[in-house]
């Protein structure tokens, strides 16, 4: 496993009671995917198993860019769209705070891990302020994502303590995907199990909102 | 289940983990693959599990975060058990629900069946997940009477207390699952969780996000007492 990437390589060697999460999940990844090949395993397990996060901060730093272009997404929102009704407006204010609180949240831990956090993002959101439903159905988009991209990285995360600030973020994310959903008119899930999306391909669904 | 004291997880959550997951079955050394696939996209969870050949009596420590590798699949099973018996609660709970009607509403009515259709969804994923760790999937005895006699605001206000706490559960779990593939799996169903419960926290004309930005776990110790009223 390359580690190129970690912002941090001691992290890499990070300790849980005597052994690195990394370690095991890789031991034991490796075992079974040379048992019975990884290609019959389903598609939201390996997207989550397929990749190498890169480390902790890595991950971190993924998640804090999502968090940075949510943040900005209903900031934006709140002053661009003309005719939010009182509950998509209060919706996108109370999602506003809760993704500026994951910033500030994930940037501190970054800095208390060592790393370096990432620059929030340029971004551009198109026509999605044009009006409430082209702005509710782009929400409905990043929440969605945002739940993926989450479930998606945090196996490959090898602190506990930073495994469960991930799930008390992601858990978050579901709720205001649900109530997005909602608004839309649309099921609040699809189906009983949230899929895991790859980091690059998150990347990819976000990049035509990212300026450089 | 043979736990070693100086890894075993604190005196409520060892207590906790006997009462839901008795079953100290010995395993032969297994790489095992779960394959749940159903026609509709339903799951298939994949895991490799590490089994102990041997009797319940080695050292090796309980549940957890040990990394001991016989324990890692005591610890998993354990949870997975654990698991389980929330979403049987559940989906119980849901068809209890629809069957005695009290939900007048019709959009709310559609609501609990589909909810309902994921737990059921969950109860077939774990039961497949803790017949390949090896374990006897439990299905406790549930009985939600009181709560249908409290009428459709009692019922309602019910679920979503359940699923807050169902939520608040896998979140009090996931860090301290072994197996990276039934650590995906649980993510996957953490967040239906929390789909559910934010939608029904809107019906009750409670905030979506209770917890604020940061949604709080719940450990095995405090979630037991609260379902305990509905085990029969």
């Amino acid at each position: 496993m390359s580690h190129d990437k970690l912002a941090a390589p001691e992290l890499a060697a990070i300790d849980i009671e005597g052994m690195s999460r990394q370690a095991f999940i890789m031991r034991g990844a490796v075992a079974a995917g040379s048992v019975y090949g990884l290609s019959t395993v389903s598609p939201f397990v390996r997207a989550a198993i397929a990749q190498d996060g890169g480390g902790d901060v890595d991950i971190l730093n993924f998640a804090l860019t999502l968090e940075y272009l949510e943040a900005a997404f209903y900031t934006q929102a709140l002053k661009g769209v003309s005719d939010l009704s009182g509950d998509a407006k209060s919706l996108a204010t109370e999602l506003r705070d809760n993704e500026t609180a994951h910033v500030d949240a994930l940037t501190k831990t970054i800095t208390s891990l060592g790393g370096k956090p990432v620059k929030a993002p340029g971004v551009d959101f198109g026509d999605a302020f044009a009006n409430q439903k082209a702005f509710l159905a782009l929400a409905q988009t990043f929440e969605d994502t945002g739940v993926s991209a989450y479930n998606g990285a945090a196996p490959m995360i090898e602190s506990p303590e930073v495994l469960g600030a991930a799930g008390s973020i992601v858990q978050v994310e579901a709720r205001h995907a649900a109530a997005i959903r909602s608004l839309n008119g649309q099921p609040i899930a699809d189906g009983g199990f949230d899929k895991a999306l790859e980091m690059q391909d998150v990347l990819d669904a976000v990049k035509p909102f990212v300026k450089s | 289940m043979t736990q070693h004291a100086d890894t075993a997880p604190g005196p409520h959550e060892r207590g906790a983990l006997h009462e839901l997951a008795d079953d100290p079955a010995s395993r032969k050394r297994f790489l095992r693959m779960v394959g749940g696939t159903g026609a509709a996209g339903a799951l298939a969870i994949f895991m490799a599990a590490c089994g102990d050949d041997d009797d319940s009596s080695s050292n090796s420590a309980g549940s957890g975060t040990s990394m001991q590798e016989p324990s890692q699949a005591k610890g998993d099973l354990a949870i997975v058990q654990y698991a389980l018996t929330l979403e049987h609660l559940e989906t119980d709970f849901y068809n209890a629900v629809i069957d005695a009607g009290v939900i007048k509403d019709m959009a709310l009515a559609d609501t609990a069946k589909m909810i309902r259709d994921n737990e059921q969804e969950h109860v077939d994923a774990l039961t497949g997940t803790v017949k390949q760790l090896g374990g006897t999937p439990k299905r406790p005895k549930t009985n939600f009477d009181a709560v249908l006699e409290g009428g459709e605001q009692m019922v309602l206000k019910t679920a979503a207390e359940v699923e807050n706490l169902g939520a608040a559960a896998y979140l009090g779990q996931a860090p301290r699952i072994n197996s990276k593939e039934i650590l995906a799996a649980a993510l996957a169903i953490h967040s239906v969780e929390g789909r559910h419960a934010a939608a029904l926290n809107s019906v009750v004309g409670e905030t979506i996000v209770p917890d604020g930005a940061f949604a709080k776990p719940a450990s095995m110790a405090e979630v037991l007492p609260k379902v305990k009223p509905f085990l029969a």
